[in-house]
């Protein structure tokens, strides 16, 4: 249990209320773990809390056992990458530079890019089909494109846990089935904040159902993407099956 | 087989590029020096008195010590006790306004940041006001100390509405506005009800900027502050580019955000301050400069604060160049030239970059 990223009975209150009630998750070694939930039901807030940004009002996040708050932040940056939801800037950047950024945590001040730092830039470049793009400004990029982007300044960071919060949000279907072909084809621990059911059933080695805050369920997609838990949490009636490939299908029905 | 042709194809471009920019930087340099220097040589024969060249020479190796005098007394005072001065002062509040305003334009994430954001012009207008049309001080403090002081303190009423008010970017900048917006009324109110015409002429005048009161106490105390600002932003030039996506992403990124907002907002402000205080505020150069910069070398602040300020120092060398002997023997402020060049400047380099928007 103490390797990797961790949380341990977490709590964070926000504005008065609970928005992260006693959560634990620990995700696998290489695995990809999809955290679900309807709006409001503390998603992005648990990603938060694990990458360091938001600290937990209670419980214990812990990287190889020890606690992220004595974790030097620029360790923590070369260990656990964030891909937020929305990404935008007002500088003129090429895709190149955007990717370079990601080196910001292994860099010294006053010195320029080392071997290693280029071959991480271009490793990432190509692990995400960005390479013949790096010279284009980010500005000029679709919002796919954009989250590829993203994902491999993530990736030059070279971490071990990669989180991102609904990188599937506003692209079309090819989109979203590219994005996670390629997150669960990459060597890291992906956890990944999502909307679409079907696409965590897909692609999840593990889910974890958040409702207000806490913990429904957790494991195996086929363990809690069941039909009382989808009525209970998001109260709408569906029809599980399990398709052809063995993992669960969900289809919803009108009341 | 296509492929991997078009892959390498694609690559090696790219990989020069980013070579050939990293290679260009010292050249760069190099060249901003060199210019920056035969400008501050000529700009300091330009004027009534008829100067050469060499005879600024003759001047500067006199007065080190390498060679006897050999120019007239008043000849040799107009070079080293005025001109010189005037010019090296020009050169140093050119780079530190467009250092302040790369580095609050980035920090802050908005283009429109300038180094005056943070209130520090307005509150050295106040500061300067209350010694001269009231007497605050008794005397003991002069203008150029009452403007130093007035341009920290609202610095500090700047920092603690923003922190009051939730610490976020927007709110420092909504901050610095009020803030802005209050002390101006304060300054326009003093001086209406208090000033006397004459008065009034010289606060109007050293407001809107002027170089002429330059002396060698101000050059120093300028490049002493603009010397450590430079080495302390030159620290925290990966950080900066790590804001480009916002606070959380240079967070998540490794830097300590709260800490880089302090430090290089107190270092900006506390150089905006010296600078205001010795030649009033000389707009635009902040607001224009980085963005001009930025299209000559990319976004990277390693390369983009020293090319800034380099270019910074040549552009105000001339400005003050041009305010001092267009209109012969009267003087413009500074501050109109540089917001006469500035307002079109800015609107080119937007209408440059308007597909990136």
């Amino acid at each position: 249990m103490d390797a990797g990223l961790a949380a341990d009975r977490v709590s964070r209150s926000l504005g008065g209320g609970l928005v992260l009630d006693g959560v634990s998750v620990a995700p696998a070694d290489g695995s990809t773990v999809g955290v679900l939930g309807p709006n409001g039901s503390g998603k992005s807030t648990l990603l938060r809390v694990l990458a360091g940004v938001l600290e937990p009002s209670a419980g214990l996040v812990t990287v190889d056992g020890r606690e992220l708050a004595d974790v030097p932040r620029r360790t923590l940056a070369k260990r656990v990458a964030v891909v937020e939801q929305h990404s935008d800037t007002q500088i003129p950047l090429t895709v190149r530079d955007v990717v370079g950024l990601g080196r910001v945590p292994h860099r010294r001040a006053w010195l320029s890019a080392s071997a290693d730092d280029d071959a991480a830039v271009q490793e990432a470049l190509e692990q995400t089909g960005m390479t013949a793009r790096s010279a284009q400004r980010w500005q000029t990029l679709s919002g796919g494109e954009r989250q590829r982007v993203q994902i491999a300044r993530a990736l030059a960071q070279r971490p071990r846990e990669l989180l991102l919060d609904e990188p599937t949000n506003h692209l079309d279907v090819q989109h979203q089935f590219e994005l996670l072909d390629l997150l669960a084809s990459l060597p890291v621990t992906s956890v990944i904040a999502l909307h679409d059911l079907n696409l965590a059933a897909m692609y999840c080695d593990e889910i974890v159902l958040l409702d207000h805050g806490a913990v429904v369920a957790a494991g195996d997609p086929a363990d809690v993407l069941t039909e009382e838990l989808i009525l209970q949490v998001y109260n709408v009636k569906a029809e599980v099956t399990t398709s052809p490939e063995g993992h669960p299908h969900v289809r919803f029905l009108r009341t | 087989m296509i492929t991997v042709t078009t892959g390498r194809a694609t690559r090696s471009p790219a990989a020069t590029a980013a070579g050939t920019v990293r290679s260009r930087l010292p050249a760069l340099l190099l060249g901003g020096c060199l210019v920056l220097l035969a400008s501050i040589a000529v700009a300091v024969t330009i004027g009534p008195a008829d100067i050469g060249v060499s005879d600024v020479w003759a001047t500067l190796l006199s007065r080190v010590g390498l060679a006897d005098p050999t120019l007239s007394v008043l000849r040799d005072g107009i070079i080293w006790d005025l001109r010189l001065p005037r010019t090296l002062l020009a050169a140093v509040c050119g780079a530190g306004l467009a250092v302040c305003g790369v580095v609050m334009q980035s920090l802050l994430r908005n283009p429109l940041a300038d180094p005056f954001v943070l209130g520090v012009s307005s509150g050295a207008s106040t500061g300067a006001v209350l010694v001269v049309v009231l007497g605050v001080g008794g005397g003991v403090l002069s203008m150029s100390g009452g403007a130093f002081l007035g341009a920290v303190a609202s610095f500090a009423l700047v920092l603690t509405l923003s922190h009051t008010l939730g610490g976020t970017t927007d709110r420092v900048v909504l901050s610095g506005v009020a803030v802005m917006q209050l002390l101006s009324a304060l300054t326009s109110f003093i001086v209406l009800t208090s000033a006397d015409a004459e008065t009034t002429r010289g606060v109007l005048f050293w407001l809107l900027g002027s170089l002429a009161n330059a002396g060698w106490s101000e050059v120093t105390a300028c490049a002493v502050v603009l010397a450590g600002t430079l080495v302390v932003c030159g620290g925290y030039a990966r950080s900066l580019d790590a804001f480009a996506f916002g606070e959380d992403a240079a967070a998540t990124l490794g830097v300590a955000v709260g800490r880089t907002r302090v430090v290089l907002m107190s270092v900006t402000a506390l150089l905006t301050a010296v600078l205001v205080s010795s030649v009033g505020a000389i707009g635009f150069v902040g607001l224009v400069l980085p963005h001009a910069a930025r299209l000559l070398t990319g976004p990277g602040h390693a390369r983009l604060l020293p090319v800034s300020a380099l270019a910074g120092a040549v552009l105000l060398v001339w400005v003050d160049t041009v305010a001092r002997t267009v209109l012969q023997p009267q003087e413009v402020p500074v501050g109109v030239v540089t917001a006469l060049i500035g307002v079109p400047a800015f609107v080119l380099i937007l209408y440059r970059s308007r597909g990136a928007q």
